[in-house]
């Protein structure tokens, strides 16, 4: 990786730093102060605006302002936890005495406790993280209208709007323990998005689309938003039912990152301690096709989820989880790890970007691979059980047939074991979507049940 | 407890720890008086919660938060400023003022003299969960519950049982002068189970509550039959087969499959959606949008229910609002602003998460009425379909009107007789083709227990539903059997 020379930080944001910084040592001295052998606290202040217009009309005006802090005490295995919204010395002292009294219940444990010290990150990289956008209301206001605008001039079957709305928010949020680590993080993140309705004789159907990043300077164009909600709305209408059967099934990029999450859910460790995957024991089997690798990336510069620690206060590497379809790794924290009798893997609180390295191939080739399937680019409900991995849930799309894209299709179902839908991926899309966590192009499954 | 008394105990909980009294309020009322704001109004709230949870035979996690804040709105015309701050001293109350005002394009005027409290009929006690079972008592509770579930059936492999209590006192005041308050008190108990034979893993999962304190699970079995419930499921679940493809039609079970009512029509009568022409249901007051059979009501005002609001988030005293009846669509639902715009009345459907959330129309307890058909009836005329009687959720497309709710029990009916159980599978329709497709509507109504949670927009509100058993005659089932 390159290395990054850190920016300076406005004086504001590094005396919030500070400042949460004393907060977080204060709450971890009194914690020891009524008794308690171990305990960690993450304290966070935010703020944001958010402006929505519709119809051409300014329709809300938000201000976000969030601040609060969470303690978790030890006291010897038993553990208690904690967490208010006021920020106080009176707050500071009676959230840890209500995490301290629950610790008195709770049962002892001895998976709990700190992440080993050894583990905390010793140097925490410059992550590019900050990026303050120095937009006001009237702005913002002029930016959402001229992406809803984009989208209403689009096509005359564009009949209504749901708007367009233009948000940024910036946080900072500190981590400290009992070991002495105690840090503090910066993170802006700013969108504009936008909900378009098209309509014919059959009715009306909404699209949306969104644009996010961490630094306005590299947010694509805010109309092409509305262009695109509408593109999306306008390609919805002429719905045709499909017939009942087993088809390969694609699921185009944005959508194909929940489906890869569901395999990342199974060999995570709550889900495995518990017995709530079916994955359980599977570190060294194949559990998905050869060509798919997991690949998580915590470091990368002003990436929507990069950590230089995780929520434990431990190091984040670069790792992968699944590689060429095999599970090399699961995604532990300290307390999952010790249930599964390993060693934690930095991921307290989730994984921190996620790539599917896969050899990329042309959308439309991927089609003219699948001849006749359904290429599904919205999801509906939970069906989705991990400890079986049946998978059923509602979708919409387009019917491919002769390897071209025939019709939108609506009101259907997809459903498959989760089992032979990874190990049956044939081919990754270079149509990457680079808006999550998860980064993935399209993924073509070989066959699943699509019923209407 | 009046509502009069729920006011003066709602003021001292929320301005006097921060040395907060009317002048100061008024004061603040008359800077979000400005000429060319309609209306516009502060929401205090303090909310204390507590939660335990058992896993792995141990009571291994507990905690406890406290969340107090003011949200302030100012609404002029369809434009809407929000700001809000979490405490409430008069420094944040001013700075959260000025910036909900600040889409008024002129000054204060002057405004809001006196405040003046409303009434209304209290829906539940006013009293405090959290405080109502000690410590060790709830803690002891999860671990008879652990026990009593793995003695059921030696296939019970995992056991996680949590109990949830919610403390909630808000107070609303409003630029017109009027103050209102609530004291919600919230109970929640889960279970949930993992059954194993012969390699195979299942769950199962129940639990129940609503606006009162801990004792139930005391004084009742319910707690037990939470267990027994969701021990049941998953054993089901063990033997359960692939379910059909294809449309076919399909009985739901009587309570908490009315998650059908609240995803196929509920959301989309939501006033806010209809305002804005965006609900499959805009502009059909009067037509005929489901089945002769289907009367559907939103119902504030059931003692004690998950779902229940003495007053809502805006003030606006809880409702029983009818919103198809015999098939017609004969109404909304409303809050304040939405009421405003459409030139009608708020239903008391204004309902926010939070202080630091915007109000909006949303259900409370919503279910269809009774009918006059025999559960077993209804069965036996089917010859081939499904008959559903527990869901994990539902999800609705409301511009569009197509909805999906995923079966998480579920049996195969066969020549009228309920077969074989099936492995989970996925319900989609369009609500208002689905709703006139409802042939026979059952005579053994049910609320659901009491665990519902409605998403809208990023917010989540605690809902009710419930209705008897009824036949869909055709709506696609997801599964994978063809």
């Amino acid at each position: 990786m390159k290395s990054i020379e850190p920016s300076p930080a406005p004086v504001d944001s590094e005396t919030l730093a500070a400042s949460l910084k004393d907060m977080a040592a204060r709450i971890l001295a009194e914690a020891k102060r009524q008794g308690a052998t171990a305990a960690e606290v993450a304290a966070g202040d935010s703020s944001g605006l958010v402006v929505s217009v519709r119809k051409g009309e300014l329709e809300t005006v938000e201000f976000t302002n969030d601040r609060g802090f969470g303690v978790t005490v030890y006291v010897g295995d038993r553990k208690g936890n904690a967490s208010t919204s006021d920020a106080g010395p009176d707050a500071i002292r009676e959230t840890v005495r209500a995490a301290v009294n629950i610790a008195r219940y709770t049962e002892e444990d001895p998976c709990n406790g700190l992440a080993d010290a050894e583990a905390m990150a010793r140097r925490v990289p410059h992550l590019d993280l900050h990026h303050p956008w120095d937009i006001d209301v009237p702005r913002a206001t002029e930016r959402a209208t001229e992406t809803e605008a984009a989208g209403l001039a689009y096509d005359d079957r564009i009949v209504n709007s749901e708007g367009a709305r233009v948000a940024t928010a910036r946080g900072c949020q500190a981590y400290g323990n009992s070991h002495g680590f105690l840090e503090a993080s910066w993170g802006t993140r700013h969108s504009t998005s936008c909900l378009m309705i098209a309509a014919d004789s059959n009715g009306m159907q909404p699209e949306d689309w969104y644009i996010v990043g961490r630094d306005p300077a590299d947010l694509e164009d805010h109309v092409e938003v509305g262009r695109e909600a509408a593109r999306r709305a306008v390609g919805r209408l002429g719905c045709r039912p499909v017939k009942t059967g087993s088809y390969p099934v694609m699921f185009a990029a944005p959508v194909a990152a929940g489906l890869v999450s569901h395999l990342l859910s199974a060999i995570s460790g709550r889900a495995l301690y518990r017995r709530e995957s079916y994955l359980l024991d599977s570190l060294g089997r194949k559990v998905a096709t050869e060509g798919i690798t997991l690949r998580e990336e915590p470091h990368r510069p002003k990436g929507l989820a990069s950590a230089g620690y995780d929520g434990d206060g431990v190091a984040t590497r670069a790792k992968t989880f699944i590689d060429q379809g095999v599970v090399t790794s699961y995604i532990l924290d300290s307390y999952s790890a010790r249930r599964l009798g390993m060693a934690t893997t930095g991921n307290a609180g989730g994984y921190f970007n996620l790539d599917v390295v896969a050899e990329t191939r042309p959308v439309e080739e991927l089609m003219r691979d699948m001849d006749t399937g359904l290429l599904v680019t919205s999801l509906m409900g939970q069906g989705v059980n991990l400890v079986t991995g049946d998978y059923s849930r509602g979708a919409g799309g387009v019917w491919i047939a002769g390897g071209e894209p025939r019709h939108p299709v609506d009101e259907v179902t997809i459903a498959a074991n989760l089992d032979d839908v990874y190990k049956g991926i044939l081919g990754c899309g270079d149509d990457i979507d680079r808006r999550g966590n998860i980064q993935t192009g399209s993924l073509l499954v070989r066959e699943m049940t699509v019923a209407n | 407890m009046t509502s009069t008394d729920v006011i003066v105990s709602a003021r001292q909980a929320l301005w006097e720890p921060d040395e907060i009294g009317e002048p100061e309020v008024t004061g603040l009322l008359g800077r979000l008086s400005a000429k060319d704001i309609d209306t516009g109004e502060l929401f205090f709230q303090l909310v204390r919660h507590e939660a335990w949870g058992l896993e792995d035979g141990k009571v291994k996690n507990g905690a406890f938060s406290v969340d107090r804040g003011v949200g302030v709105r100012a609404i002029s015309g369809e434009k809407t400023g929000f700001a809000y701050a979490d405490n409430i001293a008069l420094p944040a109350l001013r700075e959260a003022t000025e910036a909900a005002r600040s889409i008024a394009r002129t000054g204060h005027g002057g405004g809001t003299g006196v405040l003046t409290g409303t009434t209304a009929p209290v829906r539940y006690a006013d009293v405090d969960p959290i405080a109502s079972a000690s410590e060790q008592d709830k803690v002891d509770l999860l671990r008879r519950i652990d026990a009593f579930a793995r003695s059921l059936d030696p296939r019970v492999s995992e056991v996680v049982v949590r109990i949830s209590l919610d403390c909630e006192t808000n107070l609303v005041v409003a630029t017109d002068g009027l103050m209102s308050g609530d004291a919600r008190p919230m109970a929640r108990f889960d279970v949930m189970v993992l059954a194993e034979q012969k390699g195979r893993r299942e769950r199962g999962v129940s639990g129940g509550g609503g606006r009162f304190d801990a004792q139930w699970l005391f004084n009742t079995d319910a707690a037990e039959q939470y267990a027994r419930d969701a021990v049941r499921m998953a054993l089901v679940n063990l033997d359960a087969v692939d379910a059909p493809a294809g449309a076919m039609p399909v009985v739901l079970g009587p309570g908490w499959p009315g998650v059908l009512l609240h995803e196929a029509v509920g959301h989309g009568l939501e006033g806010d959606f209809n305002r804005k022409g965006t609900s499959a249901f805009a502009g059909r007051i009067g037509e005929v949008v489901a089945s002769k059979l289907c009367t559907v009501i939103d119902d504030a005002t059931l003692t004690d229910r998950r779902g229940s609001l003495s007053v809502d988030d805006e003030g606006t005293p809880g409702q029983r609002t009818t919103l198809i009846e015999n098939g017609v669509l004969v109404g909304y639902m409303q809050d304040k602003h939405n009421a405003r715009l459409m030139g009608t009345a708020s239903t008391g459907n204004g309902r926010r998460q939070s202080y630091s959330y915007l109000p909006m129309p949303r259900m409370t307890n919503t279910f269809l009425t009774p009918g006059e058909h025999a559960p077993e009836e209804i069965i036996a005329s089917v010859d081939k379909g499904v008959y559903a009687v527990s869901f994990g959720g539902g999800q609705v497309d409301i511009t569009s009107g197509k909805f999906v709710f995923s079966a998480t029990e579920a049996y195969l009916i066969e020549a009228g007789k309920v077969g074989p159980a099936l492995r989970g599978a996925t319900l989609i329709g369009n609500g208002p083709e689905v709703m006139q497709r409802v042939s026979m509507v059952g005579n053994d109504f049910q609320l659901d227990r009491g665990v519902g949670i409605c998403g809208k927009d990023g917010q989540t509100v605690p809902v009710g539903v419930g209705q008897p058993s009824l036949k869909i005659d055709e709506i696609t089932v997801g599964g994978t059997a063809s």
